[in-house]
This record gives C-alpha cells, sequence and structure tokens, in this order.
C-alpha cells in the first residue's frame, strides 16, 4: 500500500507515481478538494481518496480503480475508457461527461448534467440526478436509483437511461421506452455490480424517439 | 453575354442570389448549409502593402544572406515544445469532413516540409498519425472520438472554443458524410445529421477552463502544448483570458476561416476579419508581456507569401493554412468542371463540402470520389505550395532586410484603405495617420 | 469570470475569528482570479443616526484629514474616521443621501465603496494574497463576508472593476458569471436614475437589484425578478445587513458549492475554498439548485 500525503506532496507527483506504475494501491490523504486527481491511469492500479476530490478525478480513466470516499467535484471519471471509479459521497456537475465505457458509481447523488455526451460508459447513481442529465447522450447506460432533474435526455441519441424515481420533465427527442426482458437482465447484473439496493422492476427505460436523426421543418421548435 | 437591357435595374439588397436564397428557403423550410469561409469582399492583407529597402535601409541577398523561418511553439509550459522549420500550420479539419486520403495527403505534405497538422471535430486517424510527423490534437465540445491514447501520441493539443467561420457554433456533419468509419469514431448511428454542443460538457468559463488544462497537462505528464482555438469576435478579451486560463499557444482564426459545414448566415455575419483580430491579439499579449511569450498562430484567409509575410509583421508568431490546403490538393480545380456543373456548382464556386460529393474527392466519403485523390500526389502539391509560401515569405522579408521572418514588424508596413489602416492600426501609405488614433 | 466565497456566523463565539476563517477562502480562490479581490465584512454598527462608509483614494498619501473636516463641519458632528491602506472607514452623522451628495461635492476623487449600518467593502487590485495582506483581512471580526476573486473578462483590471458591488444600504453582490444584456439594462437603469461608474457586468447587476429594492421587492422577489430579466450565466452571492443570499441562473454552468454546520454557512466556487473551515468534515455539503433563491438571516 503506498500512501500519498497531499498535506506534503503534489499532486503532480501523485499523478506522476500513478503514470509509472504498473498495479498496486495507493492512499490518497489530504485531498481536500485538489483537481485532476488520478487523471489519465492507464494501468490496473487502485487509487483511494480518503476525502474529497476536486474537479475531473479519474479524469480519462483507463483499466484503473479509484474509489472517492468523501465528494467528488464538476467532471468526474470525465472520458473514462475503462476501468471502475466510485463515489461514496455526491458527485458535482458533467459526472461521467463523454466517457466511452467503464462503470461509474456514484452512491449519493450526482448534480446537473450527468452524463452529458456520453459515449458507452455505465453510470450507475443511487441517488438523484439533476437537471440536463444524459444531455446528447451518444451510447452507454444510466441508471438512476432516485429521481432525475428537467429535461432529462435532452437531444439523445443511442445512451439507454433507467430511472426509479420521478423524472422531473423529459428534453427533446427523449420518451418512456419499453421495458424487455433484455433490459431487466442487464439492470439486474448492473446493479448488482454497483451494490445498489434496488430492484430491476422498478425502474422504467427512457430512450431517443429519434424524431431529430435527420431534420425535419415540422421539428424546428425542438432546437 | 453583355449585361442586361437598358432599363432593367437590379436591387443591390435583393440580387439575384438573395432572390434565389429567399425562395430556396421557402421551398425547403431549412436554412442553407454550406462549407468555406465568409466570402463577401472584407479588409485583410491585400488593403496592406510591405515598405521594401531603398535607402534607408538595406535589403539582403537571396540565398547567399540566410532569412530564417523555424517557429518554435509551446515555450511557456511545456517541456517539449513543437520546433516547425517554417511558420505556416495546416489548420484542424475532420476526418469525417475530409476523406481519409486528404488527411493522409495533408500529413504528407506537412511532414516534407517540417510543419504540423490538426486533427477535427471527429479525432485522430491512424493515416493522419502515421503520415504527420508532428500532429495537433484537437480538444473540441464534441469530444468525437476522444481518447487518452491519442492524447498522449499528439505532439500539440488544442483546446478548441470556436472557430472563425462560426464563434459560437458547434460542429456540423450531415448524414451523406456519416458513413460507417466516421459513425463508428464519432459514436454516432450511421447516416444521421450530426448535432453538435457548442459549449464544451465540463467547463464553461477561463476560470473553469484553467482546471480543464490542469487536467489536460496533468494527463500527459506536462510534456505537450496546450493551444486555445478562438475565433474572431471579442478578440482583446479573449487573448488575456486565454492567458489567464494558462494556454501555451493562442490560435486565432478570423471570420474567413472555412468550415466543413454550418449555416451560411453564421458564416457571413458572425465574427470579425483576419485583420482586426490579428491587431487585437498582438495588442493583448504586449500589454500582459506575453507577445513571443505565449505564441499566436493566425488563420482565415492565408493564399500567398505575401499574407504570411504581413500577418508576421503584425506580430504573429505563425499562421495556418484550411481552404487554401484544399486548394493546393485541387479543391476547386478547373479540370473537375464538367463534374461540378453536374452537382449544380462551378470551378472557382464549389463550396458545398457539406453535401459530400466532392469531385476532387477532399471533402467527401464516397469511395469512388475519395478515390480521385491519391495521397502521395496530393502531399507533394501541398509540400510544393507550403516551399512556395515559404519561398515568397521569405524573399518579402529579405527585401525589407530581415534575417528572420520574425524580425519583421509592424513598422513595416502601410495601409491603402481607411479601413485597413484603423483595424491593423498601420499608418495610411504615405502618411503618418492612423483613424482613430 | 471569478470566484467568489461567503461566510456565515451561526455561532457568536467566532465572531472575533471571523477574518482568520475567511481569508484562506479567499486566498484559496486565486487561480480563478489572478486580477483582484474584494470582500465586504459585516461588523459593528454604526452609532445611532450615523452611517459607516467605506471610501478609497488610489494614492496612500491622500490627506483624509480635510474631508473628514468638511464632513464635520457641514454635518456638525463628530465623525469617525479609520484608515486602512487605500481606503479609509467612517462613520458619519447622516442619512445615505446626504453622505453621498457630501461626498461627490467635497471629494469627487474618492470611490465610495459601500454605505450602510454595518457593511465595510474594500477592494483592490492584486492576487487574493496580496489583498488579503494589504487589508489585514486575517484580524478582522464580525458576523458575515462575501468575497470575490477576478479574472476581468470584458472589462478593465482596476480597482473600480472589482467586486464587490455595493448597491444600496448595507447591500452588495459578487458575481461568478458573464451578463450578455447588461449594456442596455445599464442604459435603462441609468434612466430609473441609477449610477454606474464602470463597463462591468456585474455593476449593473448591482444596480438592477438596487432598482428593485427600490420599487418596494424584497430581496428575494428582485432576485426571481433578475431571472426574468438578467440574461446570462452567473452565480450570485448577495450580502445584507443581517445576512446573505446565493443564486444560480436557470442554466448553472458556473459552480457553487454550500456547508452547512451548527457553527456556520459558509458557500465557495469550488470545495477548495472550504477544505478549511473548523469542523468540515462532518458539514453538509450540497450545491445550490438552478433559479432557486437561498437566504440566511441573522434577523
Amino acid at each position: 500500500m503506498n500512501v500519498v500525503d497531499l498535506g506534503a506532496a503534489t499532486v503532480r507527483e501523485l499523478n506522476a507515481a500513478l503514470h509509472a506504475a504498473e498495479d498496486g494501491t495507493w492512499r490518497v490523504l489530504n485531498s481536500r478538494g485538489a483537481h485532476a486527481l488520478a487523471v489519465g491511469l492507464n494501468a490496473p492500479v487502485r487509487v483511494e481518496i480518503a476525502g474529497h476530490a476536486g474537479y475531473y478525478c479519474a479524469g480519462m480513466n483507463q483499466l484503473a480503480t479509484v474509489m472517492i470516499e468523501g465528494n467528488a467535484g464538476t467532471g468526474l471519471a470525465e472520458n473514462m475508457m475503462s476501468g471502475l471509479v466510485r463515489v461514496k459521497g455526491n458527485a458535482s456537475q458533467s459526472a461521467g461527461a463523454t466517457a466511452h465505457g467503464g462503470l461509474l458509481v456514484i452512491d449519493g447523488d450526482a448534480s446537473a448534467r450527468c452524463g452529458i455526451s456520453m459515449k458507452g460508459i455505465d453510470i450507475v447513481v443511487k441517488g438523484s440526478v439533476g437537471h440536463l442529465s444524459a444531455f446528447m447522450g451518444q451510447a452507454g447506460n444510466l441508471v438512476v436509483c432516485g429521481d432525475a432533474g428537467d429535461a432529462l435526455g435532452d437531444s439523445i441519441y443511442e445512451a439507454r437511461l433507467f430511472v426509479r424515481g420521478k423524472v422531473a420533465s423529459l428534453g427533446a427527442d427523449c420518451v418512456e421506452k419499453e421495458m424487455r426482458p433484455e433490459h431487466l437482465a442487464w439492470l439486474a447484473e448492473t446493479l448488482e455490480k454497483a451494490e445498489a439496493d434496488a430492484q430491476p422492476e422498478e425502474f422504467r427505460r427512457y430512450g431517443s424517439a429519434r424524431n431529430l436523426y435527420q431534420f425535419k421543418i415540422d421539428h424546428a421548435s425542438s432546437y | 453575354m453583355n449585361g442586361p437591357k437598358p432599363g432593367l435595374r437590379e436591387s443591390a439588397l435583393f440580387d439575384r442570389n438573395v432572390i434565389h436564397e429567399i425562395q430556396r428557403a421557402a421551398e425547403t423550410g431549412i436554412y442553407d448549409i454550406r462549407g468555406w469561409g465568409a466570402k463577401r469582399a472584407l479588409p485583410h492583407f491585400d488593403d496592406l502593402v510591405l515598405l521594401g529597402a531603398s535607402m534607408s535601409r538595406y535589403p539582403l541577398e537571396g540565398y547567399r544572406e540566410k532569412c530564417t523561418t523555424n517557429v518554435t511553439l509551446g515555450t511557456r509550459f511545456a517541456t517539449k515544445p513543437l520546433e516547425l522549420k517554417i511558420p505556416i500550420t495546416i489548420a484542424g479539419m475532420s476526418f469525417g469532413a475530409l476523406s481519409a486520403n486528404a488527411k493522409e495527403a495533408l500529413g504528407r505534405g506537412a511532414t516534407e516540409m517540417g510543419t504540423s497538422t490538426t486533427t477535427g471535430d471527429g479525432g485522430m486517424t491512424p493515416e493522419e498519425r502515421g503520415h504527420s510527423q508532428l500532429l495537433v490534437y484537437q480538444y473540441l465540445p464534441s469530444r468525437y472520438g476522444m481518447n487518452p491514447d491519442d492524447l498522449r501520441k499528439a505532439d500539440a493539443i488544442e483546446i478548441v472554443l470556436g472557430q472563425g467561420a462560426k464563434p459560437g457554433g458547434g460542429g456540423m456533419l450531415l448524414g451523406q458524410k456519416i458513413s460507417d468509419r466516421v459513425a463508428g469514431m464519432r459514436t454516432l448511428p450511421k447516416g444521421i445529421d450530426q448535432r453538435s454542443a457548442c459549449r464544451h460538457p465540463d467547463w464553461t468559463g477561463p476560470d473553469d477552463l484553467a482546471i480543464k488544462i490542469e487536467e489536460l497537462r496533468e494527463i500527459t505528464d506536462w510534456e505537450k502544448p496546450i493551444y486555445i482555438k478562438i475565433g474572431a469576435s471579442r478578440t482583446y478579451y479573449d487573448v488575456k483570458l486565454a492567458v489567464k486560463a494558462g494556454a501555451d499557444v493562442i490560435v486565432l482564426d478570423g471570420m474567413q476561416g472555412g468550415t466543413g459545414a454550418t449555416q451560411d448566415v453564421f458564416i457571413e455575419h458572425v465574427g470579425i476579419p483576419t485583420l482586426p483580430a490579428l491587431r487585437q491579439a498582438v495588442e493583448a499579449l504586449q500589454e500582459m508581456d506575453m507577445h513571443r511569450k505565449v505564441q499566436l498562430i493566425v488563420s482565415g484567409g492565408i493564399r500567398s507569401g505575401a499574407d504570411v509575410a504581413k500577418a508576421l509583421a503584425m506580430g504573429a508568431d505563425a499562421v495556418s493554412i484550411g481552404t487554401a490546403a484544399l486548394i493546393a490538393l485541387g479543391c476547386n480545380s478547373p479540370k473537375y468542371q464538367a463534374d461540378y456543373e453536374k452537382i449544380g456548382s462551378a470551378a472557382g464556386f464549389f463550396d458545398d463540402y457539406q453535401d459530400g460529393r466532392d469531385p476532387a474527392g477532399i471533402s467527401t466519403q464516397d469511395p469512388e470520389l475519395s478515390a480521385r485523390l491519391d495521397p502521395i500526389a496530393g502531399g507533394r502539391k501541398l509540400a510544393n505550395y507550403l516551399r512556395v509560401l515559404t519561398l515568397e515569405t521569405q524573399t518579402l522579408a529579405r527585401a525589407c532586410g530581415k534575417s528572420h521572418v520574425h524580425n519583421l514588424e509592424p513598422e513595416d508596413l502601410a495601409a491603402l484603405t481607411i479601413e485597413a489602416a484603423a483595424m491593423a492600426k498601420i499608418p495610411l501609405a504615405g502618411t503618418s495617420w492612423i483613424p482613430g488614433m | 469570470m471569478c470566484g467568489i466565497v461567503g461566510l456565515f456566523l451561526k455561532n457568536a463565539d467566532y465572531e472575533q475569528e471571523l477574518g482568520r476563517l475567511f481569508a484562506p477562502m479567499l486566498e484559496t480562490m486565486c487561480g480563478r482570479g489572478p486580477d483582484s479581490a474584494g470582500f465586504a465584512v459585516y461588523n459593528e454598527s454604526a452609532p445611532d443616526g450615523a452611517i459607516k462608509v467605506s471610501l478609497q483614494h488610489p494614492d496612500m498619501t491622500y490627506d483624509w484629514a480635510v474631508l473628514v473636516a468638511a464632513l464635520e463641519s457641514r454635518f456638525g458632528a463628530p465623525v469617525a474616521f479609520s484608515q486602512n491602506s487605500t481606503h479609509a472607514l467612517l462613520a458619519v452623522p447622516a442619512d445615505e443621501a446626504a453622505l453621498r451628495f457630501a461626498l461627490a461635492e467635497l471629494a469627487p476623487e474618492v470611490t465610495t465603496m459601500s454605505v450602510g449600518r454595518r457593511i465595510q467593502i474594500m477592494k483592490e487590485t492584486g492576487t487574493p494574497q496580496e489583498v488579503v495582506a494589504r487589508f489585514g483581512v486575517r484580524e478582522m471580526t464580525g458576523t458575515h463576508a462575501i468575497g470575490h476573486t477576478r479574472m476581468a473578462t470584458e472589462s478593465a483590471v482596476s480597482t473600480a472593476g472589482s467586486h464587490p458591488f455595493s448597491t444600496g444600504m448595507d447591500l452588495c453582490l459578487v458575481h461568478n458569471g458573464s451578463l450578455s444584456n447588461h449594456n442596455r439594462l445599464r442604459m435603462n437603469l441609468r434612466r430609473e436614475g441609477i449610477e454606474f461608474r464602470t463597463e462591468n457586468d456585474t455593476e449593473v447587476a448591482a444596480g438592477y437589484l438596487t432598482w428593485r429594492l427600490r420599487q418596494g421587492l424584497g430581496l428575494q422577489q428582485a432576485l426571481e425578478a433578475g431571472l426574468k430579466d438578467l440574461d446570462g450565466f452567473y452565480t450570485f452571492a448577495v450580502g445584507t445587513a443581517e445576512g446573505f443570499a446565493v443564486l444560480r441562473d436557470p442554466i448553472a454552468c458556473k459552480p457553487a458549492v454550500m456547508a452547512e454546520t451548527d457553527d456556520y454557512v459558509a458557500m465557495a466556487s469550488e470545495y477548495r475554498s472550504l477544505a478549511g473551515l473548523p469542523g468540515i468534515e462532518s458539514a453538509r455539503l450540497w450545491e445550490p439548485e438552478p433559479g432557486v433563491v437561498y437566504s440566511w438571516s441573522h434577523a
């Protein structure tokens, strides 16, 4: 176990050590909301952040596991390619933004724009998500055990959304869709991976109505 | 044609082009989308001239007396700045807007001349990375194809806030160009009309951009220069903010800058020309004592070595070419006149990049059309053109007595029109008058 | 573009330490705002019949005594005075209108930073570290404070262009973001009698609130009216005699983090600014919802 105390070491030193490693576990103390923690990881290392993370924690993560014991700031696991990122507390805006793969688990709430422009990531939020979540979501899955804020899935492409609680409003071209056995099976497996205490049958599915895929004048007001 | 009969009078406001456009809009119900940059006449480098040596200044001989052209980009924070042999780079253009052969040709040509190319709003192709010795990787609001492996393979990172053709607008690619390969790279369904965001998904404003830059530097271990690209608008403030946010290099694209596709009204009516934008940018850098410390690359209507020399004289560290590079590859060549006519256009007028039916095989995804552009021959053409641009720049610089192109300065210029004098803050030729000063 | 911070003490035991807790909050926001910094502190009330005014002159050798004497003569009573770097803090036995009139007449070269019963605003160019050191913020006491670190966007880096902007008695505003319709608004507000000294968009927002309050709206209503009338991106923190308020625009791209314990409510653009506050590890942390006015008051 490698221990890095950000009261003494710098974020640069932490990230340099993580970039040089091929495996191992790191515990980061005194994070105090520092930005760019554990970014650009490219090996199956494990990082535990014993506190709050600032912006872009685990940004562009590939293969690594990053666990945040406090809250995380804007852009948690943004553009992640693979691996696992989990935050025990809440995540701020744009969690999982533009990410291509991997699993992001948020034990608390996520604020606005959770999964914005997602490109293949799976996100599980045990609490609620804020407005414009999954905005322009292209691929991947967003699972929300709590409620979703306004304009869920606005301008969505092919991402799949599952919400257990209330949806304040749906965004442009986002509609409720039928839950089929394959969705329930996928949900069951994913909820278990995320250690989420919820049943697949409690969720509703949302996705693209695909009306904005080709510009038609009758939909001009959606733009 | 001898012109209209006496007694027929065309309206300057509602001329035939405007009539055509209004009736097209009435037919289709959609705005006109096209490629290229602003086509209307604007104050530009043509309105400036260089003051060659005579009695008070002495010129340099060609060949024997060197006029060096090398540029270093990214000296502020990066541990591995870019070394270019010439002060001309290839601007960001996406694979998707352009064919794979075109991207390869650009890479080959740029490499032969020791300069860089730039990816576009669609990600990095292996062809471009393979053939481009120096590759700048664009970081755009859409983040199509963005991934850390390509980020690490890049030589520099260009964070795009906007481009000259559409400051405040996002990317656009219509369904006919979303081929299987393009769709795969962008994680989009094939054949749809791509909608793109105009703001970045995880930051808005220079204060949060500063933190994003920190992240990108941390991911790449502080090695790579970070460029910030802006479309010319409130350039004076934008440049100061880009510096404060932490940029190593600023890329400034005037309204004449081209695009693969956007609304015609955006191209022609938003943004300011390259000339005043360049002056504002240099002023902003000088006020912050950052001129030459944060390098400035300017694009938007660079066509000849005269444009290059004048842009450098006004204070740019380098220029970037987009439209001109495509023309060098064969875009709008008269040899395709018959093909242009078949698709309702003509050589010298073609700007329908959005359609994807480019007879020159450049702005298309159609395999038959793309095959018309041989990447090796194209690369040679681009290299030739870059060579001419460089030789012209050196010729003009030597005539002004400069042994390095960066020693060109605003005092080597005179203006021919009042607009250019005011915009560039260069005196009207034969006078010491600058309007407004 | 900027960093904003606010600290509201619920526990009076901490009033002696307000500055010691507040200064690091401001300093941590240096990256977001290296050009200039400012703050409003709310402490002892002015004596009955008097109001506090914070004035600034860039020249530290400016002879304040002349102005003090002139004011004493004008209002026929003693004026309390102390100097803090480029600022002078006075308690003048007058009402707001008479005081502003007198200042404009007697010392037009001096800038009025704040007027009120409890407020004191100070701001200068420089990093927040420099501003904190210049004014001795760490030693200040009071019940609440809001502050701002500035990265100038469209107007000049100057003392006058710095936040907080004071809009009326004990009221002030700091802003992170960028408005888009402030130029026309400024023109309209000028016709309503609001005065502006800079090209700054935040000054317009501050003037707009003053105008709304003068129309008889409460602070909450004024801010809610602002949601319709002010276009652009903003996180606002507003200081009042008895507390403060926070509001984010409906799009909510600019950040805001809140922390609450039994002893205080704190607000900042980034969590990092709050990380040094006592008991922060067990504080309730949340982000304000867009388009919702949050406010706290001692009254």
